[in-house]
C-alpha cells in the first residue's frame, strides 16, 4: 500500500496499540486534535482519553510522567511537538530515562519512546527546524533512531516500541508528506542498530540519515550521470551505530562523504570520521569530507536555504573527494 | 458589574502532641500499643543508623551521606500510615527510614551510600522507589507510576516526597499539575526542614506556607507539625484514604528542622544561628513521643535501652555485611542497555585490562589499598 511517512507512523501506532494494551500515547494536542502534524489522527477516537492523553503543556511533565509510566509497566510513546522545544524535558531524559536501568541494576527500566519531529526545510518559525541529535547520541543508555522513508518509519517505530530501552525516535518533518512508497499493511520490524545499504557502489561511500538521505539520493543520481558510482549507507540507527557496515563500505570504496543537517562542530559526522580513522584509515584514498549545517543559529525561514546541505553541496563534496 | 470573589482558599495546621508531649485528646489517633511501640522503634532505629552513617563517613567507610536527624517522624509516620499496597517515593533523606519500615535489608540500603549501585536494586515487592538525587525530578515519575497503576486497574496510593527547596523546581509544578488534571491518587509530602543546603525557606518563596501551593492545582493542602509523629500519621492516613476513595491528590507540608548538615559535605554553623537549632532541639520528635509513650505506660528507661541495644546490634551486623559486599565491576557495562551492545563489549574488555580494586585505588602489586573519603 502506498503511504507517506505520516501515514506509516500513524498506522504503526495504531497497530501497536491494538497489539499491546500497555502502549499509550501522551503529549500536547495528540488526542482530539490528532497532533500538530496529525500523526496521531484517529487514535483518540479509537482508544479513548485513557490511552491517548492530551497532557498539560509541559515537556518536562510529559517526559517525567512517561518515565514513571514506563517504569511501572506501560509502553508510553511520548510526543514532543518539535525537537527544538524538548530542552525543558531533556534533564529527565539524561538524569533518569537513560540510567534508571543502571541505577537500579535492572529492577526498574524505561521502555519508552520519545517521538521528536526534527529537521528543517519546512519554512517554520524559530526553534522549529533543529536537528541536534548529537545531544541524545551522547548519552549512554539511550537508543536513537532516525528513519528516512515511510517504510523505515513504520518498521523502526515498531521496533522502538517493543524495545526494552528508551528510544529517541527522530521524525524528519520535511519528509512527513514528501513522498509515498509501498509500505506493507501488516506489522513488521526493522532491527535497531543496523544500517541500510540503500545502493551499492564502488567509488565512494556516502553516509546519511533522516532528511539528508533524500538530498543525498538526488546528488548521488547526479554523480551517477557523471560516471561516479556511490555506495549509499543510510544509518537508520544513530545509537548504537552499526560501525561494521560503515567500515566495511569505506574499506571497499576508499572514499567517504558524510551528510549531516546539524551544525558542523561535534555533529555526528565528527564521530563517524573518528571511527573511519580507527577502522579504515589505511584504505582511504582521500580525506573524509562532511557536508553539514553551519555553526550558526538556524536562520529564520526566509533565508534558511543558506543553512541546509543541498543537492549541489553534496554533489560538489562527492566530486572533490573523487578528484583528490 | 460588581466585583465578585472567584476563589477563596484556606490551609489548616495540625498538631496533636505539642513540644513537651502534651496531647490534644480530641485529635488523638486510635493506635494500638503495638503500633505505638513500632513507631518508637523505627524512629530510634532511624536516628541510630543515621548517626552511624555519619560516623562511617567521617572515618572513610562511607561516601557522602544526607542525614535525617530531627526529621524522623516524617518518614516513620508516613510509611506507617500507608497501606502495604501503597507506593512510596522517598527522597534521599527519608530513604533509609522508609526502606527500613518496608522491610528492605539495612545492609543493602547501606550500599548506595558506600558507593555501589547494588544498594538501589530494590525489589519491586517492597513498593519503594529507589531514591534519586536531582531535586523534585522523582515527583513526575510518581505521577506516571500512579497513572500506570490506575490504567492496570490497581488502586494503590502513591506517596511522593520532596523538600522545601524542591518546591521551587519546575518538576514540582509539573507533578502537581499533572496529578491534579489527571485526578490521580497521589499524596505529595513536603518535608519543610527550613533549609535547602544553606538557603533558608524564606528565600525559596514568598508564599506564606508551602501547603497553599496545592490550592493552585485544585487540591487540598495542609500544614502539619512534622516533629509530631501522631500528626504525621494522622495527616498521611487521611490524605491517603481520600486519594483511595477517589477524592484526588493532595499536599501535606510537614514543618520540621534538619538538626545536622544537608550532607556530610557542609557545615551548618556557616548558615544557621545556633539559637535556632536549640529552639528546634526542644521540639525533637523522639523526645515528645517518648513523653507520650510514658503517659501511655509503654515507655520506661529499660524499654528504651532495650530498643537501642536491639537496633544498634542490627545496624552493626548490617554494616559488616555491607562492607563485605562485592559488586562485579563488569556490571557498570551490563546495565546500560537490556543487552550489551557490541561497542560496550569492546570497551568493557579495555576497561578491565588494568586491574583495580573496589575501593578505587589502582591495585598494583604491593601497593596499599587506598580508601576514598
Amino acid at each position: 500500500m502506498k503511504m507517506n511517512m505520516v501515514d506509516a507512523i500513524n498506522r504503526c501506532l495504531n497497530q501497536e496499540m491494538e497489539r499491546d494494551k500497555d502502549v499509550i500515547i501522551l503529549g500536547e494536542d495528540v488526542g482530539v486534535d490528532g497532533g500538530v502534524f496529525r500523526v496521531t489522527e484517529g487514535l483518540y477516537d479509537k482508544y479513548g482519553r485513557a490511552r491517548v492523553i492530551d497532557t498539560p503543556l509541559s515537556e518536562s511533565g510529559i517526559i517525567g510522567c512517561a518515565i514513571g509510566m514506563a517504569a511501572f509497566g506501560l509502553r508510553p510513546v511520548a510526543e514532543i511537538q518539535f525537537q527544538g522545544f524538548d530542552y525543558t524535558g531533556y534533564h529527565q531524559i539524561v538524569q533518569h530515562a537513560s540510567r534508571m536501568r543502571n541505577r537500579t541494576r535492572g529492577e526498574y527500566t524505561v521502555p519508552m519512546v520519545l517521538r521528536l519531529p526534527y529537521s528543517g526545510m519546512i519554512k517554520a518559525l524559530e526553534h522549529h527546524s533543529e536537528s541536534l541529535e548529537t545531544i541524545y547520541i551522547h548519552i549512554p543508555g539511550l537508543k536513537v533512531v532516525c528513519p528516512s522513508s515511510p517504510y523505515d518509519a513504520k518498521g523502526l517505530l515498531a521496533s522502538a516500541i517493543e524495545d526494552p530501552d528508551p528510544v529517541i525516535y527522530f521524525e524528519p518533518k520535511s519528509l512527513y508528506r514528501a513522498f509515498k512508497e509501498d509500505v506493507p499493511e501488516e506489522r513488521y520490524t526493522i532491527p535497531i542498530g543496523k544500517a541500510n545499504v540503500l545502493k551499492e557502489g564502488d567509488d565512494l561511500t556516502l553516509i546519511s540519515w533522516g532528511a539528508m538521505t533524500s538530498v543525498s539520493k538526488e546528488a548521488i543520481s547526479d554523480a551517477q550521470m557523471e560516471g561516479i558510482s556511490v555506495e549509499h549507507v543510510d544509518l537508520r540507527t544513530l545509537s548504537p551505530c552499526d560501525w561494521d557496515t560503515v567500515i566495511k563500505s569505506v574499506k571497499k570504496t576508499g572514499r567517504a562523504v558524510i551528510v549531516q543537517e546539524s551544525v558542523k562542530t561535534l555533529g555526528f559526522a565528527s564521530e563517524i570520521i573518528a571511527r573511519i580513522n580507527e577502522g579504515a584509515l589505511l584504505s582511504l584514498e582521500a580525506p573524509v569530507k562532511r557536508v553539514t549545517g553551519w555553526d550558526i543559529t538556524i536562520p529564520y525561514p526566509k533565508l534558511e536555504q543558506y543553512y541546509f546541505p543541498d543537492r549541489q553541496r553534496v554533489l560538489d563534496a562527492i566530486k572533490e573527494t573523487i578528484a583528490f | 458589574m460588581p466585583i465578585t470573589r472567584v476563589f477563596e482558599g484556606t490551609v489548616d495546621y495540625l498538631q496533636i502532641l505539642d513540644k513537651d508531649g502534651m496531647l490534644d485528646k480530641t485529635l488523638e489517633p486510635a493506635l494500638s500499643n503495638e503500633i505505638l511501640d513500632r513507631m518508637f522503634r523505627y524512629m530510634v532505629y532511624a536516628r541510630l543508623w543515621d548517626r552511624k552513617c555519619i560516623a562511617l563517613q567521617r572515618t572513610g567507610r562511607m561516601y557522602t551521606y544526607a542525614p535525617v536527624e530531627g526529621q524522623e517522624a516524617i518518614p516513620v509516620g508516613s510509611a506507617m500510615a500507608a497501606s502495604n499496597d501503597d507506593w512510596i517515593f522517598p527522597t534521599y533523606r527519608e530513604a533509609n527510614a522508609v526502606y527500613h519500615i518496608r522491610g528492605i535489608p539495612t545492609d543493602l540500603v547501606n550500599l548506595s551510600w558506600m558507593g555501589l549501585e547494588d544498594g538501589l536494586k530494590l525489589d519491586k515487592k517492597y513498593r519503594c522507589f529507589p531514591y534519586v538525587l536531582p531535586i523534585a525530578t522523582q515527583l513526575t515519575h510518581a505521577v506516571g507510576a500512579s497513572y500506570a497503576n490506575r490504567l492496570r486497574k490497581e488502586n494503590p496510593v502513591t506517596l511522593a516526597f520532596c523538600g522545601d527547596g524542591a518546591t521551587s523546581e519546575g518538576d514540582f509544578h509539573d507533578a502537581l499539575n499533572f496529578a491534579g488534571v489527571l485526578e490521580l491518587p497521589c499524596v505529595f509530602i513536603i518535608s519543610n526542614n527550613q533549609y535547602a543546603i544553606s538557603v533558608p525557606r524564606k528565600w525559596q518563596t514568598k508564599s506564606e506556607t508551602l501547603a497553599q501551593k496545592a490550592l493552585a492545582y485544585g487540591m487540598k493542602g495542609v500544614q502539619v507539625d512534622g516533629n509530631d509523629v501522631l500528626a504525621v500519621y494522622t495527616a498521611v492516613k487521611e490524605a491517603a484514604d481520600n486519594a483511595r476513595a477517589g477524592k484526588g491528590p493532595s499536599v501535606i507540608e510537614f514543618v520540621t528542622y534538619r538538626m545536622g548538615p544537608h550532607t556530610t559535605s557542609d557545615d551548618p554553623k556557616k548558615y544557621r544561628d545556633p539559637e535556632e537549632t536549640a529552639y528546634w532541639l526542644d521540639r525533637d520528635p523522639i523526645k515528645r513521643f517518648r513523653a507520650y509513650l510514658k503517659d501511655k505506660g509503654i515507655w520506661s528507661e529499660g524499654y528504651e535501652k532495650g530498643v537501642m541495644e536491639e537496633s544498634s546490634a542490627d545496624i552493626e551486623e548490617a554494616i559488616k555485611k555491607s562492607e563485605a559486599h562485592f559488586q562485579d565491576p563488569k556490571d557498570m557495562f551490563r546495565y546500560v542497555y537490556a543487552d550489551m551492545t557490541k561497542e560496550l563489549e569492546v570497551q568493557s574488555k579495555e576497561a578491565f585490562r588494568v586491574k583495580k580494586t573496589q575501593s578505587g585505588g589502582v591495585g598494583l602489586p604491593g601497593q596499599k589499598r587506598t580508601e576514598a573519603g
